[in-house]
């Protein structure tokens, strides 16, 4: 094992992995910490803030997980990763896991040996393009030159887009968002593509956000949600139930502020079962009974994550949309804890 | 091990490989080896076992895969339903274009450069110190993304030249369009056209072959003429005049062939977004091209500079002494021998700019790395088989340019009687 990893480090990091895939969770224990792997910094979903603390959405999934499982919300390592290496940190064991805005994908889940847990965000591309072009729809955009953040699933639906509705377009393939945006406003490019949720997050950063408008035409499916190895079903349902017990738990109404006296026992079995004041659910995780509780308490409910990250009173300003609850129109639904 | 063919008194005996010091080099050579190499394979054997173990074993048949992304800059048809492999070549293509160019470009800098450093003219010499010492000491990332932002932010966008009174307008007759995205010159088109062959991986012209070969006739008529007439200069003492039965030869024939072919010029005209038909530079191309030109240029000026004052001063005495004027002396007498310097340096250059051209990805140049290190190797997860192909590319170019300038040098070096 020890020379494994000795070697293994002389010909790259991605190769030593099979050591690392099974119990992953008893090594998260004996390590004391999570490795979580995050975006290199997208505003509002994991960025870091002025004393350089790891701040956002994605990030308040791994607070959650660090509280379930060591009652300390802090027991949290951010590992940034590029959209580039992120299959490789996680499949070489470097992180345990990504909460990294990344699409759930066919090829993804079952080509590249990770195993989705869930969708914490559902999203899609979108388009946003200068007011005086007069454009109204993605349709009108035939020859239009496009700027594009390589290394993402926006390529690709962008080429299929243009493709099934019979139009061209120029690829203005772009290293990352700050060289987009600087394009995009010199005019490079007539158009700026990207997951819609991050488009809202540019355009409030360019000189006049007024002077550009996101077209409504929502071109892909982007459901983003959290990664892990494949062939550890243990340590995949630890992160697949903290998050379902956040979004349960706002679809029973506990939030941060009520978990507590929640967690004492109610009249409703379901949110009993969840904050283990009745049956076993935390020991079958191989966590404490009260595991959904500490990550409630840390982080609160999705709702709370949502409206304290990226809804609609920050600087990120967006509505709950797909996101909301499967009870308000929403796609947000845990399975039962029963 | 040859010596143990050769007869010999006494008898070979095993322990003769250490103890015999005819043998023991050879023998502690071949063990290393044996060592080095099963180290090799054992990493190698290892990382694809564990690769395989992740289930990911080392295969190259996402190649054939559908790439589904579009690139902007191409030299071969393609489009987003080709192959992944094809799209590599795509982008292999666009490397070796942009090396090519920042070759030729970065070449004429320092040449032209090398020797105005040295000129005697005050102004003229601080002025290429000045040049070299400023593009030689900012890393050339910031070279690129300031050739690239000051195109994107000064030159007008395609909607500038739309309307009434636009404000910006065509060059040349209206033939080049200079502007934010590219620029786009025009293109030579042929109306009554030979069309293409397909030879599998791309198209060639048939216009452009026959145009070449036309050509080559041409030029060889030409050089048969210009024999026939120094044949009768050397016997007669007359040389017939050559010059303009030359140019007839070679031009004449093009000129026809032009013709027949329906040869005319198409414009690039403004199409909705952007300017549609002529040849289009996309702006990532032209900027890294600059970038990498003006930066290589600053060591291929001081490579210039050191070849020709390390030729002795002798030489230039001695040419002024027979009278030749300084331009034809720096041509004819310094520049030769100093090139047996230059050359080896130059090679390193040339090196330099091809693998220096994959910055490329930060502009959105679809270079090697942003098809097959990048777009490919994101949307196929294949990073182990995109790098290792990548690094394998990378150094077969470069060991065909090292090739080709070796034997360049080989045969301009000075050769020693």
């Amino acid at each position: 094992m020890k020379k494994t990893v000795f070697f293994g480090a002389l010909v790259g990091a991605g190769l030593v992995a099979g050591a690392s895939a099974a119990a992953t969770l008893d090594d998260i224990k004996d390590r004391g910490k999570i490795h979580c792997g995050v975006t290199e910094g997208t505003l509002g979903f994991s960025a870091r803030d002025s004393e350089g603390n790891h701040q956002g959405f994605d990030v308040d999934f791994c607070r959650a997980l660090g509280a379930a499982i060591f009652n300390d919300s802090d027991a949290v390592e951010y590992i940034e990763l590029s959209s580039k290496n992120r299959f490789t940190a996680l499949s070489s064991g470097q992180v345990d896991l990504l909460y990294r805005t990344t699409t759930w994908t066919f090829s993804r889940d079952v080509d590249l040996k990770t195993t989705f847990v869930g969708i914490n965000y559902y999203d899609g591309q979108g388009f946003m393009v200068p007011k005086e072009l007069g454009v109204t729809s993605a349709k009108e955009l035939e020859g239009a030159t496009v700027c594009i953040e390589t290394g993402t699933t926006t390529e690709l639906n962008l080429a299929d887009f243009f493709r099934v509705n019979g139009m061209s377009y120029e690829p203005l393939p772009v290293g990352g968002t700050t060289e987009a945006k600087a394009l995009f406003e010199e005019g490079a490019c007539d158009v700026y593509t990207t997951d819609a949720s991050a488009l809202a997050g540019v355009r409030a950063a360019l000189k006049d956000p007024a002077a550009y408008i996101i077209l409504p035409e929502i071109v892909s499916k982007e459901p983003l949600g959290p990664a892990v190895r494949h062939g550890d079903d243990e340590w995949a349902d630890v992160v697949r139930w903290v998050q379902n017990a956040l979004v349960a738990a706002e679809e029973t109404g506990v939030t941060s502020a009520n978990v507590a006296e929640l967690a004492k026992g109610t009249d409703n079995p379901e949110i009993n079962r969840m904050l283990g004041s009745e049956g076993s659910l935390g020991a079958m995780l191989g966590l404490d009974a009260d595991f959904a509780v500490r990550a409630i308490a840390a982080v609160g409910n999705y709702g709370e994550i949502f409206e304290r990250n990226i809804g609609e009173n920050t600087p990120i300003g967006l509505a709950r949309g797909l996101n909301a609850l499967w009870t308000e129109g929403g796609l947000q639904y845990s399975p039962p804890f029963r | 091990m040859s010596d143990a063919a050769i007869p010999q008194a006494e008898r070979f005996k095993l322990s003769m490989l250490i103890y015999d010091s005819r043998y023991r080099s050879a023998t502690i050579q071949a063990v290393v080896l044996t060592l080095v190499l099963a180290f090799v394979f054992w990493i190698v054997n290892n990382a694809v076992t564990n690769l395989a173990a992740l289930g990911k074993p080392i295969r190259f048949d996402f190649l054939g895969d559908t790439a589904s992304y579009d690139i902007n800059q191409k030299l071969i048809e393609y489009s987003s339903t080709d192959s992944h492999g094809r799209a590599v070549l795509v982008g292999l293509l666009n490397t070796l274009l942009v090396a090519f160019m920042g070759c030729v470009t970065a070449t004429v800098i320092g040449v032209i450069g090398g020797v105005l450093r040295l000129s005697n003219n005050w102004l003229v010499s601080r002025l290429m110190v000045l040049y070299v010492e400023i593009f030689r000491n900012v890393p050339l990332l910031l070279w690129i993304f300031v050739c690239m932002f000051t195109l994107t932010a000064l030159a007008p966008q395609p909607r500038a030249f739309r309307g009434e009174n636009p404000e910006a307008t065509m060059k040349l007759w209206d033939s080049i369009a200079i502007t934010n995205r590219g620029i786009y010159l025009p293109e030579p088109l042929f109306s009554r056209s030979l069309g293409n062959i397909d030879i599998g991986i791309f198209l060639i012209s048939v216009d452009l072959l026959a145009i070449l070969a036309v050509l080559g006739a041409g030029i060889f008529a030409a050089r048969w003429n210009s024999k026939r007439a120094n044949a009768i200069q050397t016997a007669t003492g007359d040389r017939p005049k050559t010059l303009g039965v030359n140019t007839a030869l070679i031009v004449v024939p093009v000129l026809a062939l032009l013709v027949i072919l329906g040869f005319h010029i198409g414009k690039p005209a403004l199409a909705g977004f952007n300017f549609r038909g002529g040849i289009n530079m996309s702006a990532p191309l032209i900027a890294l091209w600059l970038g990498l030109s003006l930066y290589t240029g600053t060591y291929i000026v001081e490579a210039v500079r050191s070849g020709i004052q390390a030729v002795n001063k002798g030489q230039t005495e001695a040419a002024s002494a027979l009278g030749i004027r300084p331009g034809r002396t720096m041509s004819l007498v310094v520049l030769p021998q100093a090139m047996r310097i230059i050359i080896p340096q130059l090679i390193s250059q040339y090196l330099n700019l091809t693998k220096n051209s994959s910055l490329a990805i930060a502009i959105g140049y679809m270079d090697l790395v942003s098809t097959l290190g990048g777009v490919t190797l994101n949307q196929t997860g294949r990073e182990m088989e995109c790098i290792l192909l990548l690094m394998a590319i990378y150094l077969t170019i470069s060991l065909l340019i090292s090739g080709g300038m070796n034997w360049y040098n080989e045969r301009v070096k000075l050769v020693e009687r």
